[in-house]
C-alpha cells in the first residue's frame, strides 16, 4: 500500500484522452443513418404566430421534415414541467403557464422555438430552416423585471395575471420591522445582480435515435444529469415507459447548471427521430446558446441592514424582485427562493430576517440556475451591505464581520438552515494574511503617487451545497428527490468499476471517486474506472449541479464500499477459517487480529466469483453492491475572500492586482482539483462583477449575442490567484467534505465590488464595473 | 457546388469532394472524422477550433477547406508521439492542471504549442496576451497559464 490517497495532488486519469482528442463529446456522436435538425427561432420577443409557410423548405435540397407546434399538439406532447414548487404568500400555487416544446400560437422571448426542420446534413437543415416563412403579428414587450409588474404591462401569459408567477417570503416581517425601529444605524442598498449567460464552451447538443426494432429511444445529450432528464421527459412530456428510453450525457464540455434541465431541443430532437425513422441530431450554435439556454441571476433588491451603534447586526430586511424569463424553466422557481434567501444569514448571528421576493415573467430568455444559483445573489446582498455598514459606521470591515461571526455549532439561522459546521474567524485570518492586508495601505499610496485609485474588498460567503434532505426538500415544494445512487463492481480479478448518479463536466469525477475508491478498498488507483452519464449502466442518478458530487455522490459511493468491505469480510472469514468478528480489513487486505493469516482483497474478489470454497449457505457469489443516500443535511462550504484592485480614474479601467481566497471545504480528496474548481469559480464570479451583462433593448433583441458582445474573461482580465484552504469537517457525511465547485462564483463578486466601491470612494455601483460604468460612476461622483 | 480538396493532415494526405462553403473544421470533424478539434463559436473568438496550418496556429473555422489546399495541417490528435507518449505541452497541462472539462483544451494546446516555438521561457504576462484568442470557461486560465509557461520550458529543453 502506497502513500494515501486522500488529500494527494493524483494528476487527472480524464486528461489523457481530452488532451489528445479521444474525448466523446455528443456531437461527436455521429450513428448510421444521421440527420441533422435545426429550429425556426421567434425573432419577435412577443408576438402571435398568424401563419408557418413551409413550401419553400420541402423543397430545399436534402429536406426530409419540417414539424410545427400544431403536430406537436396533435402528437399531444406535453409541455416542459417545472420541478419545484413554490406556494404564494397568498397560500395558492405559483402560477405555471404552459412550457410548449414549440410554440402554440405565440411566442414570448427572441429565440423561442417555432419550428423544427430536419435534413441530410447540417447545413442543409439550416438552409431549409431558413427558408420557412412565418407571419407574426408583432406584440409590445417588457424585458425588465420590475416594468413587467406595472399596471398596463405587456401581458405575457393568461393564468399569470400581471406577469406574477408567485410572491413568496420568508422570516416574521413585524418582528424584524421593529428590530429596524430600535437600531442605531441602518445600512441600505439598491441594486441590480445582473443577469449572465453561461456559456460552457461546449455547446448543447441532443442526438434522438429511435428503434424500431425494439420500440426504444436513445438520446444522446449534452446533460449534467441525464437521468432526470430521461424522468421529466418520459413521464411529463412524451409518455413513454421510462424503460424504453436511453439517456447519454458522455463527455460533456462544462455546464454551470446551463445543461441540467430538459429543453424543447431534446424532446423534438427524440419525437422526430421516431417520425422519420432516422436518428435526428441537433448542434447548438453559439448564437442560439446565447438566445436559448438558460440564462442566470437577473434580481432587482432592496436591502436593509440594523446595526446597534457597535456594529452589531440587528435585522435585515430584504425585498427582491426576480425575472425568471418567458417561462418557467427546470428549477427556475427553487433558485430565487430555496437557494436565495436561505443564506441570508451569511456567517453571521443576526437574529431577525425577512425577504420577500417576486418572481416575475417577461419575454426573455428562462432563467434557471447558474453557478452558485440563489447564493451568489445572497452572498452579494449580504456582503454589500455589510462592508457598506462598515464604511458608514467607520469600523474596519473584517472587524464588524468578526464582531458578528457564528462562532458555536450547531447554529440554527432565522432562516431554516442548520448550520453544522464551520470557523469562519479561521478563514478570514487566513486570508487577511496571504493577502497581506496589513501592507495595503503603502500600496494605496504608492498607487496614488502614480495616480491610480486603489481599493480593497472582502466577501465572507457561505453556501449550501448538496440539497437534503429529500424530506425537507419535499416539504419546501421540490417534486423530486435529492439522493444519490452509486454501484460498486469488483471485478473476478480484483479490479473495480464503480457506476455514479453524479455527472462530471470538468470536475474530475474520474480521479476524485476513484480516490476514495482506491483509499478505501487499497487498490491501485489505474484498478479502478468511474463510470458515469448513461441511464442503461447506471442505476439512477440525480446528477450534478449545487456542489452536490462529492458529498451526495461520494458518500453513496463510500457506502456501497462499506457493504463491498463487509461481504469481503464474510467470505475472508471463511476462506480463513476465522470468526468474523476477528477479521479486519486494512490496507488492501483481510487480516485475523493476532495472527499472520491474510488473505489480499483480490483473492477474496477472486473467491467470490469462482466460489469452489465458499459459504454458499450464508452467502451469494459476487461482489457487487449498491447504495442510494439521501444526506440528513446540507453542507455549509464557507471562506473568505479578499480583492485589491487598482483603478484607472482617467479611463475607468479596473485591474484585479491581488486576489485572495481562502476557502472551507471540510476534508479534501484532491487539492489540485479543488483549486481548480476554485480558480474556475473566481474567474466567472469577476465575470459577473467585472465584464460580463446581458442587455437586452426595449423591444426583446438580446444585444449581447456573441462573444463579441458579451464577455466572458479572457486570460488578461483576471489575475494569478492565491488559494489556500482551512479545514472543519462536514459533521454528517463519511468523508467530512462539504463541495467547491460553485464557492468562487458566489464569493468573488461582492469582494471585486467592495474593493471597487472602495477604490472609487463611492457607495455602490452597478455590475459589471466596466471602464464605461467605472468612469460614470467617478463623473456622478465628482457631480455630487 | 462541390470542389476537390487535397492536403495533409497529421503526416497523411487526404483528398475529399466538398461543398465550397466547407469550413476547414467541418472538413477536419464531418469529413475526416477528426473529433478533437472542437466548435465553440460562430465568431472566431474561442480557439476551440485552433490547428495547426503549415506550421502556424490559426483558427479552422475561420479559413476554408479549399484554402487549405496543398496545405500540412496537424490537429490536436497528431500531437502526441506514435507510441501514444504526450508531447511536452500536453504533458504539462496534465501535470499543471490546465484543464478541465478539455473542450477548449486542443485548441489551447495547438496555440500553446504555436506561441512557445518563438517564446522558449514566457513569461506570465505574455502568455496571457497570447491567450488573447483562446476562451476557457473551466479554469480560469490561472492552471493554463502554469501549464504553458512550463511546456514551452520543456519544449526548449530548459
Amino acid at each position: 500500500m502506497g502513500a494515501p490517497m486522500i488529500g494527494a495532488r493524483v494528476e487527472r486519469k480524464e486528461d489523457y484522452r481530452f488532451l489528445t482528442g479521444g474525448g466523446q463529446y455528443t456531437d461527436d456522436v455521429e450513428l448510421p443513418r444521421q440527420s441533422y435538425a435545426a429550429f425556426v427561432r421567434s425573432p419577435h420577443a412577443h408576438a402571435v404566430i398568424k401563419k408557418i409557410k413551409a413550401d419553400k423548405a420541402r423543397k430545399s435540397p436534402g429536406f426530409i421534415a419540417v414539424y410545427t407546434g400544431e403536430d406537436f399538439a396533435a402528437a399531444k406532447l406535453g409541455g416542459l414541467p417545472c420541478g419545484w414548487l413554490i406556494t404564494d404568500v397568498d397560500g395558492q400555487p405559483m402560477k405555471e403557464p404552459p412550457h410548449p416544446c414549440l410554440a402554440q400560437g405565440k411566442v414570448r422571448y427572441v429565440g423561442d422555438h417555432v419550428a423544427i426542420v430536419v435534413a441530410e446534413t447540417q447545413q442543409q437543415a439550416r438552409d431549409a430552416a431558413e427558408l420557412v416563412e412565418v407571419d407574426y403579428e408583432v406584440l409590445p414587450a417588457v424585458v425588465d423585471g420590475r416594468q413587467a409588474l406595472k399596471p398596463g404591462a405587456p401581458q405575457l401569459h393568461e393564468i399569470a395575471p400581471g406577469n406574477k408567477c408567485y410572491t413568496w417570503a420568508i422570516g416574521d416581517k413585524g418582528v424584524v420591522d421593529a428590530a429596524f425601529a430600535k437600531a442605531a444605524h441602518v445600512t441600505k442598498l439598491d441594486f441590480v445582480n445582473n443577469r449572465l449567460i453561461p456559456n460552457a464552451m461546449e455547446p448543447r447538443v441532443a442526438n434522438g435515435h429511435y428503434s424500431r426494432a425494439d420500440d426504444s429511444y436513445t438520446l444522446y445529450v449534452a446533460s449534467q444529469n441525464p437521468h432526470v432528464e430521461r424522468l421529466l421527459m418520459t413521464a411529463f412530456v412524451m409518455g413513454l415507459p421510462e424503460h424504453k428510453v436511453r439517456v447519454v450525457a458522455g463527455d460533456v464540455g462544462g455546464g454551470f447548471g446551463s445543461k441540467i434541465y430538459l429543453y424543447a431541443e431534446d424532446v423534438a430532437v427524440t419525437w422526430a427521430s421516431k417520425q422519420i425513422g432516422r436518428p435526428v441530431k441537433w448542434t447548438s450554435d453559439r448564437s442560439e446558446a446565447f438566445l436559448s439556454d438558460a440564462h442566470g441571476r437577473d434580481h432587482h433588491t432592496i436591502a436593509e441592514m440594523a446595526m446597534d451603534k457597535d456594529g452589531k447586526f440587528l435585522a435585515m430586511r430584504v425585498k427582491t424582485v426576480a425575472n425568471i424569463g418567458a417561462y418557467l424553466s427546470t428549477f427556475a422557481s427553487c433558485v430565487p427562493t430555496i437557494l436565495y434567501a436561505t443564506l441570508l444569514a451569511g456567517q453571521y448571528k443576526t437574529p431577525v430576517i425577512h425577504c420577500e421576493v417576486t418572481a416575475v415573467f417577461t419575454n426573455t430568455t428562462p432563467v434557471d440556475a447558474y453557478r452558485g444559483a440563489g447564493r451568489p445573489e445572497a452572498t452579494y446582498v449580504v456582503e454589500r451591505l455589510v462592508e457598506t455598514a462598515a464604511r458608514e459606521m467607520k469600523i474596519d470591515p473584517a472587524e464588524i464581520r468578526r464582531r458578528n461571526f457564528i462562532t458555536e455549532f450547531p447554529y440554527q439561522t432565522p432562516v431554516a438552515l442548520l448550520y453544522d459546521v464551520g470557523n469562519y474567524n479561521a478563514t478570514m485570518d487566513a486570508a487577511q494574511k496571504l493577502a497581506d492586508v496589513a501592507g495595503f495601505a503603502a500600496r494605496k499610496k504608492a498607487s496614488e503617487a502614480k495616480g491610480k485609485l486603489r481599493g480593497m474588498g472582502y466577501a465572507a460567503y457561505i453556501e449550501a451545497c448538496g440539497i437534503a434532505p429529500s424530506a425537507v426538500a419535499g416539504s419546501l415544494g421540490a417534486r423530486a428527490g435529492l439522493f444519490e445512487a452509486g454501484e460498486v463492481r469488483v471485478h473476478p480479478t480484483g479490479s473495480v468499476t464503480v457506476f455514479t448518479g453524479s455527472h462530471s463536466h470538468g470536475q474530475g469525477h474520474e480521479t476524485t471517486f476513484a480516490q476514495v475508491v482506491a483509499d478505501r478498498l487499497g487498490v491501485p488507483m489505474e484498478n479502478v474506472d468511474i463510470v458515469h452519464g448513461d441511464t442503461s449502466k447506471i442505476l439512477f442518478g440525480m446528477g450534478t449541479y449545487g456542489s452536490r458530487s462529492i458529498a451526495v455522490g461520494g458518500t453513496a459511493i463510500m457506502k456501497a464500499l462499506d457493504k463491498i468491505i463487509a461481504k469481503g469480510r464474510k467470505i475472508a472469514a471463511h476462506l480463513m477459517e476465522a470468526a468474523e468478528a476477528d477479521v479486519e480489513f486494512k490496507d488492501g487486505a483481510y487480516v485475523v487480529a493476532g495472527t499472520d493469516k491474510k488473505k489480499l482483497f483480490g483473492e477474496v474478489a477472486f473467491a467470490a466469483y469462482v466460489p469452489h470454497n465458499y459459504p454458499h449457505d450464508k452467502l451469494e457469489p459476487g461482489l457487487n453492491e449498491n447504495a442510494f443516500y439521501d444526506p440528513s443535511n446540507f453542507t455549509f462550504p464557507a471562506g473568505s475572500y479578499v480583492c485589491e484592485v487598482e483603478v484607472d480614474p482617467d479611463t475607468g479601467a479596473v485591474k484585479i492586482e491581488k486576489f485572495t481566497a481562502v476557502d472551507d471545504f471540510g476534508k479534501i480528496i484532491n487539492p489540485m482539483i479543488v483549486e481548480g474548481q476554485v480558480h474556475g469559480g473566481l474567474t466567472q464570479g469577476i465575470g459577473q462583477a467585472l465584464t460580463e451583462g446581458v442587455h437586452y433593448d426595449a423591444s426583446g433583441q438580446l444585444l449581447t449575442g456573441s462573444f463579441m458582445d458579451y464577455s466572458i474573461p479572457r486570460a488578461t482580465d483576471v489575475p494569478t490567484y492565491q488559494v489556500d484552504t482551512r479545514e472543519t469537517p462536514c459533521s454528517h457525511n463519511p468523508l467530512g467534505v462539504k463541495g467547491c465547485g460553485e464557492a468562487g462564483a458566489i464569493g468573488a463578486p461582492a469582494a471585486l465590488m467592495n474593493a471597487i466601491t472602495d477604490a472609487l470612494g463611492v457607495k455602490d455601483m452597478p455590475m459589471p464595473a466596466t471602464p464605461q460604468n467605472v468612469w460614470n460612476a467617478l463623473k456622478s461622483k465628482k457631480a455630487a | 457546388m462541390t470542389i476537390k480538396v487535397s492536403l495533409k493532415v497529421n503526416g497523411k494526405p487526404v483528398s475529399a469532394e466538398v461543398e465550397e462553403r466547407t469550413l476547414l473544421v467541418s472538413f477536419i470533424r464531418e469529413t475526416l472524422r477528426l473529433t478533437g478539434t472542437h466548435v465553440g463559436c460562430d465568431t472566431a473568438q474561442c480557439g476551440a477550433c485552433t490547428v495547426s496550418m503549415n506550421g502556424k496556429a490559426v483558427k479552422s473555422c475561420s479559413i476554408l477547406a479549399m484554402q487549405a489546399e496543398g496545405a500540412d495541417v496537424t490537429t490536436i490528435e497528431g500531437v502526441a508521439k506514435a507510441d501514444g507518449a504526450l508531447h511536452p505541452m500536453q504533458a504539462a497541462f496534465k501535470e499543471h492542471h490546465g484543464l478541465q472539462c478539455g473542450f477548449c483544451t486542443p485548441g489551447m494546446v495547438m496555440n500553446a504549442i504555436d506561441f512557445a516555438k518563438s517564446h522558449p521561457n514566457p513569461s506570465e504576462q505574455e502568455i496571457r496576451e497570447a491567450l488573447e484568442g483562446n476562451l476557457c470557461r473551466c479554469t480560469g486560465y490561472h492552471n493554463i497559464v502554469k501549464a504553458i509557461g512550463a511546456g514551452a520550458r520543456a519544449m526548449a529543453g530548459k
